[in-house]
């Protein structure tokens, strides 16, 4: 028998060029595989042990296996019976017990985990708040403490722990953004979740819905983009800055009472779909169509006012079964579409 | 002789309709397993088809849902489940000497309900539209409200009359294996398949149930407007969640325990030796069942239950690996110092140990809850399952198949095809879902209909499409083999792979309707082994010759299967527009929902009042060989 210490170290180089396999894997703002923050670094840890212990167990398993079955083929004019063994105590001992020696040198990580990331950071007074409220298929999210609210773009301060408190207005749908932090379902009102993340440098993270919501389920994705303290404290202020509405007092009159019934901008509109405030300049329009000029992260982009007018000309044809009624139902002429899609085009914050 | 021919006796369809006779039983549900599994099937390769590329338009985005949900229901409940069901009766009163099941009514009332539970689900496609909201169905996407078709109807209720032909089937073998084992079988000396299916049995008892009562709910909120899972009337979306996988997570257990029960037969046979460590393979079968209970919560670990719950089902959930472990060990020391042939079953059965093996090292991964937080819901997690049930459980089928189809059907299926079969599904098999492993780590989630290019998705998903049209290629030349085979004489011998061990394998093949002219007298484990090595031909009689007691077959089950898919499918329909009064009529006053049940109750009033005692074969017949199978 090898002595444990022996072993680990044995283990150590395996070890690393797991990691260093891995973490070749996949997009930087994507990839579960490329933390970018403690919590996603947590976990990464815990899927690099995991993957270590399994590779230990699959080569002796395929090792024996692969002994076995070279060593006792059975061979021509082999006819005498081979000895029927009954079984081995001590072998069978042996594989319980090691077994539930890896398992527990899993576990342990495993608990600490747990209750690491369970942690409750929503009245810890340098954290960032923000509640996260789904929808079909878009994301909100609103800062309590600031009485700031924005869709689809979920801006953070950098090496802040990020307060989440996530719950649905429709149904279930869970929050992910892979390189930042594993998933938190959010359920319905009574079940209402918190979770906790950050990032540790500036960028912009793909978030995505991982619980099946219908249609739009794959198209319904979200940007986390994390920012200096400065910036963040600057894009505060411009949320809060009095909206801006279209200059042409015709196309404003149309974008009040076609598009603020249920959108918002600034201090006006409504609550019942996405706010629009600095739409211009967001990573994406309708979380898919990309957005030219943004994070600059490859993708097929496009100038956001085309995206604007791609989306408003027809949404359904853009994110199947989302609930925003066709501009051109609502008798809006392609030249409103046209202006509207001008003036939320332009309609930038800067921070 | 005349008055040994008191009953009636069927031929051609009538017989299938009326045949309460295990082995035919087995072939119904190997026939319709089939046609369920080929249906699952083609909606597997559509899938993957829309899967190809990003942004591929193949199918909608509602048409994929529809999709992915059907193909998830049918692969469990109407395609996997049958065929284990298939081999169970085929096989298991044969191996424990029994001439038949406990309740050869019942065992046909199992097979015709569940046929027409899942014809009653098939039919969505056709009436308005395939249940969308995946196979958890999870509320509130399953609720009236946001699932708008009668697609959710068709699933609670088609699985609900196909779900109880899996609850008797389940209570039938559990009463056969207790009651009906030859002398001198005792527990400890029967056959492992037996042993798992009989453990599968008791999951089934204590887990459907579970089942049952979430469809009941999920029926109610959407036909008669129940607030169980609405939360604005105070109900609770999560207990769904707990409901259906406190039946789900058994179920996987009820799936794959056959599986290694038929491992260990292959495997033991054909390396020429008894099986490695059988008292703690049972041992293991058990607390594997035992443990099946205790870890329903490891699907719900970004729900929300806090960090304690988590923990604990983290722990629970790992522990499975022990008794799994010792499965797999103790199957590669059975074939350690033997005579291994490579046979087709034998291909299958080593094929699944390093897959299966590679399933079950991401079930431990998955088991760890901080990082399932990311594993969760994306494709490492179809990669998983797909591991253990198709890598697991239906490379066990296969294997299964192949060493019992000179015993159910009295014909060896082409060697060399097989191998081809083997081949192409293995290879294919690890195109498809090895890739996937990595896909969830990089960031793909779950039962999304289509992905945006640029995020490192595209090549990994078109290897996986190609390498599940090799799986289908695999799969067609296994109907192609068994064509083929049909049309052989039918000329395998009682113990055509030469090594048999098990009682199955003293008796013609196929055995006869009686199946043992004398039920034999067991002295050990691997009855048929010992008595070969003992120089006997075959087994020791524990009776002398009489006359044999047979049931009688009946169309009734057939008829209450009838009236539950009316009454089910009358149910569904009570609150629509018909646009036709006399429609709207009948629907909407339960009337054809009566109608349906009075036929499944009057059925049931007829089998009571009715005495039917069977009739008996005589052994002046037994000797003439006058009687068929």
């Amino acid at each position: 028998m090898m002595k444990p210490g022996k072993a680990f170290k044995r283990l150590v180089p395996l070890f690393l060029g797991i990691s260093l396999l891995l973490s070749a894997c996949g997009r930087e703002d994507l990839s579960a595989l490329r933390p970018q923050g403690p919590v996603a670094e947590g976990q990464f840890g815990l899927i690099k042990l995991a993957i270590s212990i399994m590779i230990g167990v699959m080569v002796v398993v395929f090792g024996i296996a692969a002994y076995v079955l070279i060593r006792f083929r059975r061979k021509p004019g082999q006819n005498e019976v081979p000895k029927q063994v009954e079984g081995s105590f001590k072998l069978e001992v042996l594989w319980t017990a090691i077994p539930l020696v890896l398992v527990l040198i899993l576990a342990v990580p495993t608990v600490q985990k747990v209750f690491a990331f369970g942690e409750d950071y929503s009245k810890d007074k340098n954290a960032v708040k923000v509640n996260v409220t789904s929808h079909l298929f878009w994301w909100e999210f609103s800062y309590p403490d600031y009485g700031v609210t924005t869709a689809q773009d979920l801006i953070i301060p950098t090496g802040k722990k990020i307060a989440l408190q996530l719950r649905t207005a429709d149904v279930l749908h869970s929050f992910w953004v892979p390189s930042l932090a594993g998933k938190t379902d959010t359920n319905t009102d009574g079940t209402v979740n918190k979770a906790w993340l950050e990032a540790s440098k500036e960028g912009v993270y793909l978030g995505k819905c991982a619980e099946l919501c219908g249609p739009s389920h794959a198209f319904m994705e979200f940007k986390v983009k994390a920012v200096s303290e400065d910036s963040f404290k600057k894009w505060i202020e411009a949320m809060k800055a009095p909206a801006v509405l279209p200059e042409d007092p015709a196309v404003a009159e149309v974008f009040k009472s076609q598009c603020l019934t249920c959108h918002a901008v600034g201090d006006q509109g409504g609550p019942a779909a996405p706010n629009l405030t600095g739409i211009g300049s967001r990573e994406s329009v309708a979380s898919i169509l990309l957005n030219e000029g943004a994070s600059g992260k490859p993708g097929d982009r496009k100038p956001v006012k085309d995206n604007l007018v791609e989306w408003l000309e027809d949404p359904q044809a853009v994110k199947p079964g989302n609930k925003m009624p066709a501009p051109k139902d609502l008798g809006l002429t392609d030249d409103q579409i046209e202006a509207i899609a001008q003036y939320l085009a332009d309609y930038k914050l800067s921070y | 002789m005349a008055h040994a021919h008191t009953v009636k006796r069927h031929k051609g369809l009538m017989d299938w309709l009326t045949t309460v006779d295990h082995k035919k039983i087995a072939i119904l549900y190997l026939v319709a397993g089939a046609l369920f599994f080929g249906i699952g099937g083609i909606e597997a390769l559509l899938i993957r088809v829309q899967l190809a590329k990003p942004m591929n338009d193949f199918v909608t985005a509602q048409q994929f849902n529809e999709l992915i949900t059907m193909h998830g229901t049918t692969m469990i409940f109407l395609g996997v489940m049958p065929i284990i069901f298939a081999l169970m009766n085929a096989v298991i009163p044969l191996q424990i000497g029994a001439r038949d099941v406990a309740f050869p009514f019942l065992n046909s009332l199992g097979f015709w309900t569940f046929l027409f539970g899942g014809l009653l689900l098939n039919l969505s496609w056709f009436i308005g539209g395939a249940p969308d909201a995946g196979w958890t169905s999870y509320t509130p996407l399953s609720s009236t409200e946001y699932s708008l078709t009668h697609g959710v109807d068709f699933y609670t209720i088609g699985l609900q009359i196909a779900g109880l032909g899996t609850l008797i089937g389940g209570i039938n073998f559990l009463a056969t294996i207790i009651t009906m084992r030859a002398p001198g079988m005792s527990y400890m000396r029967m056959p492992m398949f037996t042993w798992t299916s009989f453990v599968t049995s008791a999951m089934i008892l204590f887990a459907f149930p579970a089942v049952t009562v979430g469809l009941v709910l999920l029926t109610f909120d959407r036909i008669l407007g129940a607030n169980f899972f609405n939360v604005s009337a105070g109900g609770n979306p999560v207990l769904w969640q707990h409901i259906f996988w406190i039946f789900g997570h058994p179920e996987v257990y009820i799936l794959i325990l056959p599986a290694f029960g038929m491992i260990s037969e292959v495997v033991s046979t054909f390396s020429r030796k008894r099986l490695f460590g059988y008292s703690s393979m049972v041992f293991a079968t058990i607390l594997i069942a035992f443990l099946g209970f205790m870890v329903w919560a490891h699907h719900m670990f970004t729900t929300g239950l806090g960090p304690v719950a988590n923990a604990l089902f983290s722990i629970a959930t790992m522990l499975i690996a022990v008794p799994t472990g010792i499965k797999i060990f103790n199957w590669l020391f059975t074939m350690w110092g033997g005579q291994i042939r490579f046979t087709t079953p034998n291909l299958f059965a080593v094929g699944f140990i390093p897959t299966f093996v590679m399933g079950g090292v991401t079930g431990v991964m998955l088991a760890s809850a901080p990082a399932d937080y990311q594993y969760h819901d994306t494709y490492f997690v179809v990669a998983h399952f797909h591991y253990v049930i198709v890598g697991g459980l239906v490379l066990g089928l296969f294997a299964g198949l192949h060493y019992w189809w000179p015993k159910m059907f009295g014909r060896m299926l082409s060697e060399k095809l097989g191998k081809l079969e083997f081949w192409t599904f293995i290879i294919g098999f690890h195109m498809t879902f090895f890739v996937q492993h990595f896909l969830g780590l990089i960031g793909m989630q779950r039962r999304v209909f289509t992905y945006l290019p640029n995020q490192g998705f595209d090549l990994m998903n078109l290897i996986s499409t190609i390498g599940a049209f090799l799986m289908g290629v695999g799969v067609i030349v296994f109907l192609i083999n068994i064509g083929i085979t049909a049309a052989k004489p039918r000329n395998a011998s009682n113990d055509p792979w030469e090594d048999g061990r098990t009682l199955e394998w003293t008796i013609p093949s196929p055995p006869p309707e009686y199946n043992f002219k004398q039920i034999p007298l067991v002295r050990g484990l691997d009855a048929f082994w010992k008595e070969k090595m003992a120089g006997n031909k075959e087994m020791t009689p524990a009776e002398p010759v009489g006359s044999i007691h047979m049931p009688s077959p009946t169309i009734l089950p057939f008829i209450m299967s009838v009236g539950l898919f009316i009454a089910g499918l009358g149910f569904m329909f009570t609150s629509d527009d018909f646009g036709n009064s006399f429609m709207n009529f009948i629907f909407s006053n339960y009337i054809v929902t009566g109608i349906g049940l009075a036929i499944t109750f009057g059925s049931m009033l007829v089998r009571s009042l009715y005495d039917d005692h069977g009739w008996h074969i005589e052994p002046s017949e037994l000797n003439e060989k006058g009687v068929k199978a």
